[in-house]
Protein backbone atom coordinates (compact mmCIF):
# COMPACT_ATOMS: atom_id res chain seq x y z
CA UNK A 1 0.00 0.00 0.00
CA UNK A 2 2.98 2.29 0.27
CA UNK A 3 2.69 3.80 -3.13
CA UNK A 4 4.57 6.90 -3.92
CA UNK A 5 3.03 10.10 -5.01
CA UNK A 6 4.11 11.61 -8.34
CA UNK A 7 5.46 14.86 -6.97
CA UNK A 8 6.76 17.56 -9.24
CA UNK A 9 8.20 20.97 -8.44
CA UNK A 10 6.94 23.86 -10.53
CA UNK A 11 7.33 27.57 -9.92
CA UNK A 12 8.44 26.87 -6.36
CA UNK A 13 5.26 24.93 -5.59
CA UNK A 14 4.97 21.20 -5.11
CA UNK A 15 2.40 19.51 -7.30
CA UNK A 16 1.06 16.02 -6.72
CA UNK A 17 0.29 15.10 -10.30
CA UNK A 18 -2.06 12.34 -9.18
CA UNK A 19 -4.15 14.89 -7.31
CA UNK A 20 -4.07 17.21 -10.27
CA UNK A 21 -5.28 14.42 -12.51
CA UNK A 22 -8.02 13.24 -10.20
CA UNK A 23 -9.28 16.71 -9.37
CA UNK A 24 -9.52 17.38 -13.07
CA UNK A 25 -11.26 14.08 -13.74
CA UNK A 26 -13.75 14.61 -10.92
CA UNK A 27 -14.50 18.15 -12.04
CA UNK A 28 -14.90 17.00 -15.63
CA UNK A 29 -17.28 14.22 -14.65
CA UNK A 30 -19.38 16.53 -12.50
CA UNK A 31 -19.49 19.06 -15.30
CA UNK A 32 -20.37 16.40 -17.84
CA UNK A 33 -23.17 14.92 -15.75
CA UNK A 34 -24.58 18.31 -14.92
CA UNK A 35 -24.50 19.63 -18.46
CA UNK A 36 -25.77 16.44 -20.06
CA UNK A 37 -28.65 16.21 -17.65
CA UNK A 38 -29.67 19.84 -18.10
CA UNK A 39 -29.23 19.93 -21.84
CA UNK A 40 -32.87 19.43 -22.74
CA UNK A 41 -34.76 21.23 -20.02
CA UNK A 42 -38.50 20.87 -19.97
CA UNK A 43 -41.34 22.05 -17.81
CA UNK A 44 -42.24 18.40 -17.41
CA UNK A 45 -38.94 16.96 -16.22
CA UNK A 46 -37.80 13.57 -17.44
CA UNK A 47 -34.89 11.28 -16.68
CA UNK A 48 -31.74 13.02 -15.59
CA UNK A 49 -33.45 16.34 -15.14
CA UNK A 50 -35.53 14.73 -12.43
CA UNK A 51 -32.37 13.52 -10.76
CA UNK A 52 -30.75 16.95 -10.90
CA UNK A 53 -33.87 18.58 -9.56
CA UNK A 54 -33.94 16.06 -6.78
CA UNK A 55 -30.37 17.00 -5.86
CA UNK A 56 -31.31 20.67 -5.94
CA UNK A 57 -34.26 20.07 -3.67
CA UNK A 58 -32.12 17.93 -1.42
CA UNK A 59 -29.55 20.69 -0.98
CA UNK A 60 -32.31 23.24 -0.65
CA UNK A 61 -33.74 21.24 2.23
CA UNK A 62 -30.31 21.00 3.86
CA UNK A 63 -30.01 24.77 3.70
CA UNK A 64 -33.58 25.33 4.85
CA UNK A 65 -33.01 23.16 7.90
CA UNK A 66 -30.21 25.51 8.98
CA UNK A 67 -31.35 28.99 8.02
CA UNK A 68 -34.17 30.78 6.33
CA UNK A 69 -34.20 30.59 2.57
CA UNK A 70 -33.78 34.33 2.12
CA UNK A 71 -30.22 34.26 3.42
CA UNK A 72 -29.54 30.65 2.51
CA UNK A 73 -30.60 30.92 -1.11
CA UNK A 74 -27.29 32.44 -2.13
CA UNK A 75 -25.44 29.30 -0.97
CA UNK A 76 -27.58 26.99 -3.07
CA UNK A 77 -25.15 26.79 -5.96
CA UNK A 78 -22.19 26.32 -3.63
CA UNK A 79 -24.06 23.51 -1.90
CA UNK A 80 -25.02 21.67 -5.08
CA UNK A 81 -21.55 21.97 -6.54
CA UNK A 82 -19.97 20.78 -3.30
CA UNK A 83 -22.22 17.77 -2.88
CA UNK A 84 -21.80 16.69 -6.49
CA UNK A 85 -18.06 17.23 -6.50
CA UNK A 86 -17.43 15.52 -3.17
CA UNK A 87 -19.70 12.59 -3.98
CA UNK A 88 -18.15 12.00 -7.39
CA UNK A 89 -14.67 12.36 -5.88
CA UNK A 90 -15.53 9.79 -3.24
CA UNK A 91 -16.82 7.35 -5.83
CA UNK A 92 -13.88 7.75 -8.18
CA UNK A 93 -11.52 5.62 -6.09
CA UNK A 94 -13.99 2.78 -5.70
CA UNK A 95 -13.91 0.90 -9.01
CA UNK A 96 -10.12 0.68 -9.24
CA UNK A 97 -6.84 2.23 -8.30
CA UNK A 98 -4.18 2.59 -10.92
CA UNK A 99 -0.54 2.41 -10.00
CA UNK A 100 2.16 2.74 -12.55
CA UNK A 101 5.71 1.97 -11.61
CA UNK A 102 4.83 2.03 -7.87
CA UNK A 103 3.33 5.41 -8.29
CA UNK A 104 -0.36 5.77 -7.41
CA UNK A 105 -2.18 7.69 -10.12
CA UNK A 106 -5.85 6.85 -9.89
CA UNK A 107 -7.56 7.29 -6.52
CA UNK A 108 -10.23 9.39 -4.92
CA UNK A 109 -9.04 12.99 -4.80
CA UNK A 110 -10.74 13.18 -1.42
CA UNK A 111 -8.42 10.45 -0.15
CA UNK A 112 -5.78 13.10 0.14
CA UNK A 113 -5.85 15.47 3.15
CA UNK A 114 -4.51 18.33 1.10
CA UNK A 115 -7.56 18.26 -1.11
CA UNK A 116 -10.12 17.85 1.66
CA UNK A 117 -8.42 20.48 3.81
CA UNK A 118 -8.41 22.86 0.88
CA UNK A 119 -12.15 22.41 0.52
CA UNK A 120 -12.66 22.74 4.28
CA UNK A 121 -10.58 25.89 4.57
CA UNK A 122 -12.34 27.32 1.56
CA UNK A 123 -15.71 26.63 3.14
CA UNK A 124 -14.76 28.10 6.52
CA UNK A 125 -13.20 31.12 4.84
CA UNK A 126 -16.44 31.58 2.93
CA UNK A 127 -18.44 31.44 6.17
CA UNK A 128 -16.28 34.23 7.60
CA UNK A 129 -16.58 36.23 4.40
CA UNK A 130 -20.35 35.95 4.29
CA UNK A 131 -20.59 36.54 8.03
CA UNK A 132 -18.86 39.89 7.61
CA UNK A 133 -20.73 40.72 4.42
CA UNK A 134 -24.21 39.94 5.69
CA UNK A 135 -23.96 41.18 9.28
CA UNK A 136 -21.27 43.81 9.13
CA UNK A 137 -17.84 43.61 10.69
CA UNK A 138 -19.04 44.80 14.11
CA UNK A 139 -21.74 42.18 14.50
CA UNK A 140 -19.38 39.57 13.15
CA UNK A 141 -16.75 40.49 15.73
CA UNK A 142 -19.27 40.60 18.53
CA UNK A 143 -20.33 37.06 17.75
CA UNK A 144 -17.01 35.84 19.12
CA UNK A 145 -18.03 37.08 22.57
CA UNK A 146 -21.43 35.51 22.63
CA UNK A 147 -23.10 34.15 24.58
CA UNK A 148 -20.43 34.92 27.22
CA UNK A 149 -17.22 36.89 27.04
CA UNK A 150 -14.94 34.31 28.60
CA UNK A 151 -15.86 31.85 25.86
CA UNK A 152 -13.82 33.86 23.38
CA UNK A 153 -10.79 31.51 23.42
CA UNK A 154 -13.10 28.56 22.91
CA UNK A 155 -14.70 30.31 19.97
CA UNK A 156 -11.30 30.79 18.37
CA UNK A 157 -10.40 27.17 18.94
CA UNK A 158 -13.79 26.17 17.57
CA UNK A 159 -13.00 27.79 14.26
CA UNK A 160 -9.83 25.76 13.84
CA UNK A 161 -11.46 22.61 15.16
CA UNK A 162 -14.33 23.03 12.74
CA UNK A 163 -11.96 23.41 9.83
CA UNK A 164 -9.84 20.45 10.80
CA UNK A 165 -12.74 18.09 11.51
CA UNK A 166 -14.55 19.12 8.36
CA UNK A 167 -11.59 18.28 6.18
CA UNK A 168 -10.13 15.35 8.04
CA UNK A 169 -13.45 13.56 8.54
CA UNK A 170 -13.91 13.35 4.81
CA UNK A 171 -10.32 12.42 4.18
CA UNK A 172 -10.29 9.76 6.91
CA UNK A 173 -13.43 8.07 5.74
CA UNK A 174 -12.44 7.89 2.12
CA UNK A 175 -8.79 7.09 2.68
CA UNK A 176 -9.63 4.30 5.12
CA UNK A 177 -12.15 2.94 2.67
CA UNK A 178 -9.60 2.85 -0.09
CA UNK A 179 -6.96 1.22 2.06
CA UNK A 180 -9.31 -1.57 3.05
CA UNK A 181 -10.48 -1.92 -0.52
CA UNK A 182 -6.86 -2.16 -1.61
CA UNK A 183 -6.15 -4.84 0.97
CA UNK A 184 -9.18 -6.84 -0.09
CA UNK A 185 -8.25 -6.48 -3.73
CA UNK A 186 -4.78 -7.71 -2.80
CA UNK A 187 -6.26 -10.84 -1.19
CA UNK A 188 -8.35 -11.45 -4.28
CA UNK A 189 -5.15 -11.71 -6.25
CA UNK A 190 -3.49 -14.29 -3.97
CA UNK A 191 -5.00 -17.37 -5.59
CA UNK A 192 -8.12 -19.52 -5.38
CA UNK A 193 -8.42 -19.54 -1.61
CA UNK A 194 -7.86 -15.86 -1.29
CA UNK A 195 -10.35 -15.27 -4.04
CA UNK A 196 -13.03 -17.32 -2.31
CA UNK A 197 -12.35 -15.77 1.07
CA UNK A 198 -12.22 -12.18 -0.11
CA UNK A 199 -15.03 -12.03 -2.67
CA UNK A 200 -17.89 -11.48 -0.28
CA UNK A 201 -16.07 -9.00 2.01
CA UNK A 202 -14.95 -7.06 -1.05
CA UNK A 203 -18.48 -6.80 -2.39
CA UNK A 204 -19.80 -5.85 1.03
CA UNK A 205 -17.10 -3.25 1.54
CA UNK A 206 -17.64 -1.81 -1.92
CA UNK A 207 -21.34 -1.40 -1.22
CA UNK A 208 -20.55 0.13 2.16
CA UNK A 209 -18.00 2.47 0.57
CA UNK A 210 -20.58 3.71 -1.90
CA UNK A 211 -22.88 4.37 1.03
CA UNK A 212 -20.10 6.13 2.93
CA UNK A 213 -19.16 8.19 -0.10
CA UNK A 214 -22.72 9.48 -0.38
CA UNK A 215 -23.11 10.02 3.34
CA UNK A 216 -19.82 11.90 3.61
CA UNK A 217 -20.76 14.18 0.74
CA UNK A 218 -24.06 14.88 2.50
CA UNK A 219 -22.30 15.48 5.84
CA UNK A 220 -19.79 17.81 4.24
CA UNK A 221 -22.51 19.97 2.74
CA UNK A 222 -24.63 19.76 5.88
CA UNK A 223 -21.74 20.97 8.07
CA UNK A 224 -20.88 23.66 5.55
CA UNK A 225 -24.39 24.98 5.89
CA UNK A 226 -24.35 24.62 9.67
CA UNK A 227 -21.18 26.70 9.93
CA UNK A 228 -22.58 29.15 7.43
CA UNK A 229 -25.75 29.49 9.45
CA UNK A 230 -23.71 30.12 12.59
CA UNK A 231 -22.02 33.03 10.89
CA UNK A 232 -24.84 34.63 8.93
CA UNK A 233 -27.90 34.06 11.12
CA UNK A 234 -28.82 36.65 13.68
CA UNK A 235 -30.34 34.31 16.21
CA UNK A 236 -27.13 32.50 17.05
CA UNK B 1 9.08 25.85 3.45
CA UNK B 2 6.07 25.41 5.69
CA UNK B 3 5.12 21.76 6.08
CA UNK B 4 2.23 19.90 7.61
CA UNK B 5 4.42 16.91 8.41
CA UNK B 6 4.08 17.55 12.12
CA UNK B 7 0.38 16.76 11.85
CA UNK B 8 1.10 13.39 10.27
CA UNK B 9 -1.53 13.66 7.63
CA UNK B 10 -0.64 10.38 5.99
CA UNK B 11 -0.58 9.79 2.30
CA UNK B 12 1.36 12.71 1.04
CA UNK B 13 4.57 13.94 2.48
CA UNK B 14 5.37 17.54 2.25
CA UNK B 15 3.21 20.54 1.70
CA UNK B 16 1.74 20.46 -1.78
CA UNK B 17 0.95 24.10 -2.28
CA UNK B 18 0.34 23.43 -5.93
CA UNK B 19 -2.43 20.98 -5.16
CA UNK B 20 -4.15 23.51 -2.97
CA UNK B 21 -4.03 26.18 -5.60
CA UNK B 22 -5.12 23.78 -8.27
CA UNK B 23 -7.99 22.41 -6.24
CA UNK B 24 -9.20 25.89 -5.35
CA UNK B 25 -8.96 27.07 -8.91
CA UNK B 26 -10.67 23.98 -10.26
CA UNK B 27 -13.48 24.23 -7.76
CA UNK B 28 -14.10 27.88 -8.53
CA UNK B 29 -14.00 27.21 -12.26
CA UNK B 30 -16.29 24.23 -11.84
CA UNK B 31 -18.74 26.24 -9.81
CA UNK B 32 -18.74 29.09 -12.32
CA UNK B 33 -19.21 26.72 -15.26
CA UNK B 34 -21.97 24.81 -13.52
CA UNK B 35 -23.72 28.00 -12.57
CA UNK B 36 -23.61 29.22 -16.13
CA UNK B 37 -24.44 26.01 -17.95
CA UNK B 38 -26.31 23.76 -15.55
CA UNK B 39 -27.63 25.14 -12.28
CA UNK B 40 -28.65 28.50 -13.67
CA UNK B 41 -30.88 27.13 -16.43
CA UNK B 42 -32.16 24.38 -14.15
CA UNK B 43 -33.08 26.86 -11.45
CA UNK B 44 -34.65 29.00 -14.12
CA UNK B 45 -36.88 26.22 -15.32
CA UNK B 46 -37.75 25.23 -11.77
CA UNK B 47 -38.71 28.80 -11.01
CA UNK B 48 -40.66 28.93 -14.24
CA UNK B 49 -42.50 25.76 -13.31
CA UNK B 50 -43.21 27.14 -9.87
CA UNK B 51 -44.66 30.27 -11.40
CA UNK B 52 -46.60 28.21 -13.90
CA UNK B 53 -48.10 26.05 -11.17
CA UNK B 54 -48.90 29.07 -9.05
CA UNK B 55 -50.55 30.69 -12.04
CA UNK B 56 -52.51 27.56 -12.83
CA UNK B 57 -53.69 27.28 -9.26
CA UNK B 58 -54.76 30.88 -9.30
CA UNK B 59 -56.58 30.41 -12.59
CA UNK B 60 -58.29 27.30 -11.28
CA UNK B 61 -59.33 29.17 -8.18
CA UNK B 62 -60.68 31.98 -10.26
CA UNK B 63 -62.59 29.75 -12.62
CA UNK B 64 -63.99 27.89 -9.66
CA UNK B 65 -65.32 31.11 -8.17
CA UNK B 66 -66.69 32.07 -11.54
CA UNK B 67 -68.40 28.73 -11.94
CA UNK B 68 -69.88 29.04 -8.49
CA UNK B 69 -71.20 32.46 -9.31
CA UNK B 70 -72.66 31.26 -12.57
CA UNK B 71 -74.28 28.32 -10.87
CA UNK B 72 -75.88 30.68 -8.40
CA UNK B 73 -77.05 32.83 -11.27
CA UNK B 74 -78.46 29.86 -13.10
CA UNK B 75 -80.22 28.72 -10.00
CA UNK B 76 -81.73 32.14 -9.58
CA UNK B 77 -82.83 32.16 -13.21
CA UNK B 78 -84.37 28.73 -12.89
CA UNK B 79 -86.24 29.84 -9.83
CA UNK B 80 -87.52 32.88 -11.66
CA UNK B 81 -88.54 30.82 -14.64
CA UNK B 82 -90.40 28.41 -12.43
CA UNK B 83 -92.17 31.31 -10.78
CA UNK B 84 -93.06 32.77 -14.13
CA UNK B 85 -94.42 29.47 -15.32
CA UNK B 86 -96.50 29.15 -12.18
CA UNK B 87 -97.86 32.61 -12.73
CA UNK B 88 -98.62 31.87 -16.35
CA UNK B 89 -100.50 28.72 -15.44
CA UNK B 90 -102.42 30.57 -12.79
CA UNK B 91 -103.32 33.30 -15.26
CA UNK B 92 -104.40 30.80 -17.87
CA UNK B 93 -106.55 29.01 -15.38
CA UNK B 94 -108.19 32.23 -14.32
CA UNK B 95 -108.76 33.26 -17.87
CA UNK B 96 -110.16 29.83 -18.68
CA UNK B 97 -112.60 30.09 -15.83
CA UNK B 98 -113.67 33.51 -16.99
CA UNK B 99 -114.11 32.36 -20.53
CA UNK B 100 -116.14 29.37 -19.45
CA UNK B 101 -118.44 31.60 -17.52
CA UNK B 102 -118.80 33.84 -20.52
CA UNK B 103 -119.47 30.98 -22.89
CA UNK B 104 -122.03 29.49 -20.59
CA UNK B 105 -123.77 32.80 -20.17
CA UNK B 106 -123.74 33.41 -23.90
CA UNK B 107 -125.08 29.92 -24.57
CA UNK B 108 -127.78 30.40 -22.04
CA UNK B 109 -128.82 33.70 -23.58
CA UNK B 110 -128.77 32.21 -27.04
CA UNK B 111 -130.92 29.28 -26.03
CA UNK B 112 -133.31 31.63 -24.33
CA UNK B 113 -133.51 33.67 -27.47
CA UNK B 114 -134.03 30.62 -29.63
CA UNK B 115 -136.77 29.34 -27.33
CA UNK B 116 -138.47 32.67 -27.52
CA UNK B 117 -138.28 32.67 -31.29
CA UNK B 118 -139.63 29.15 -31.60
CA UNK B 119 -142.48 29.95 -29.26
CA UNK B 120 -143.37 32.93 -31.36
CA UNK B 121 -143.18 30.90 -34.50
CA UNK B 122 -145.36 28.21 -33.02
CA UNK B 123 -147.89 30.86 -32.08
CA UNK B 124 -147.91 32.25 -35.58
CA UNK B 125 -148.19 28.84 -37.13
CA UNK B 126 -151.03 28.02 -34.82
CA UNK B 127 -152.84 31.21 -35.76
CA UNK B 128 -152.30 30.54 -39.41
CA UNK B 129 -153.50 26.99 -39.04
CA UNK B 130 -156.59 28.13 -37.22
CA UNK B 131 -157.27 30.70 -39.86
CA UNK B 132 -156.80 28.15 -42.65
CA UNK B 133 -159.00 25.72 -40.83
CA UNK B 134 -161.67 28.31 -40.37
CA UNK B 135 -161.66 29.12 -44.03
CA UNK B 136 -161.79 25.47 -44.99
CA UNK B 137 -164.66 24.88 -42.58
CA UNK B 138 -166.53 27.75 -44.09
CA UNK B 139 -166.00 26.46 -47.60
CA UNK B 140 -166.98 22.96 -46.58
CA UNK B 141 -170.06 24.22 -44.81
CA UNK B 142 -171.04 26.10 -47.88
CA UNK B 143 -170.41 23.00 -50.00
CA UNK B 144 -172.38 20.80 -47.68
CA UNK B 145 -175.03 23.36 -47.43
CA UNK B 146 -175.32 23.66 -51.14
CA UNK B 147 -175.55 19.88 -51.47
CA UNK B 148 -178.19 19.67 -48.81
CA UNK B 149 -180.05 22.51 -50.34
CA UNK B 150 -179.91 20.98 -53.82
CA UNK B 151 -181.34 17.72 -52.57
CA UNK B 152 -184.27 18.48 -50.32
CA UNK B 153 -185.06 22.11 -50.35
CA UNK B 154 -188.69 22.59 -50.69
CA UNK B 155 -190.32 25.72 -51.48
CA UNK B 156 -191.27 26.71 -47.97
CA UNK B 157 -187.92 25.57 -46.63
CA UNK B 158 -186.18 27.61 -49.24
CA UNK B 159 -188.20 30.56 -48.16
CA UNK B 160 -187.36 29.93 -44.56
CA UNK B 161 -183.64 29.70 -45.35
CA UNK B 162 -183.67 32.87 -47.24
CA UNK B 163 -185.30 34.54 -44.35
CA UNK B 164 -182.92 33.13 -41.87
CA UNK B 165 -179.97 34.20 -43.90
CA UNK B 166 -181.35 37.63 -44.33
CA UNK B 167 -181.88 37.74 -40.61
CA UNK B 168 -178.42 36.54 -39.82
CA UNK B 169 -176.94 38.97 -42.24
CA UNK B 170 -178.85 41.64 -40.51
CA UNK B 171 -177.48 40.43 -37.19
CA UNK B 172 -173.99 40.41 -38.49
CA UNK B 173 -174.15 43.89 -39.78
Amino acid sequence: MNHEAPLREFLGLTFNLSNILMVTVASAIVLLIAILSTRALAMKPTGMQNFMEWIMDFVRNIIKSNMDWKTGGSFHILGITLIMYVAISNFLGLPFAITYDHVLWWKSPTADPIITMTLAVMVVALTHYYGIRMKGFKEYGKDFFRPMKFLFPLKIIEEFANTLTLGLRLYGNIYAGEILLGLLAGSLATGAFGWIAATIPTLAWLAFSIFIGGIQAFIFVMLTMVYMAHKVSHDH
Amino acid sequence: MFTLDALILGASDGFNGGDILFQLLMFIILMALLKKFAWGPLMGIMKQREDHIAGEIEAAEQSRTEAKQQLEEQRQLLKEARQDAQELIENARKQGDLQREEIITAARAESERMKEASLREIETEKDQAVAALREQVATLSVLIASKVIEKELTLEEQQQLINETIEKAGDLR
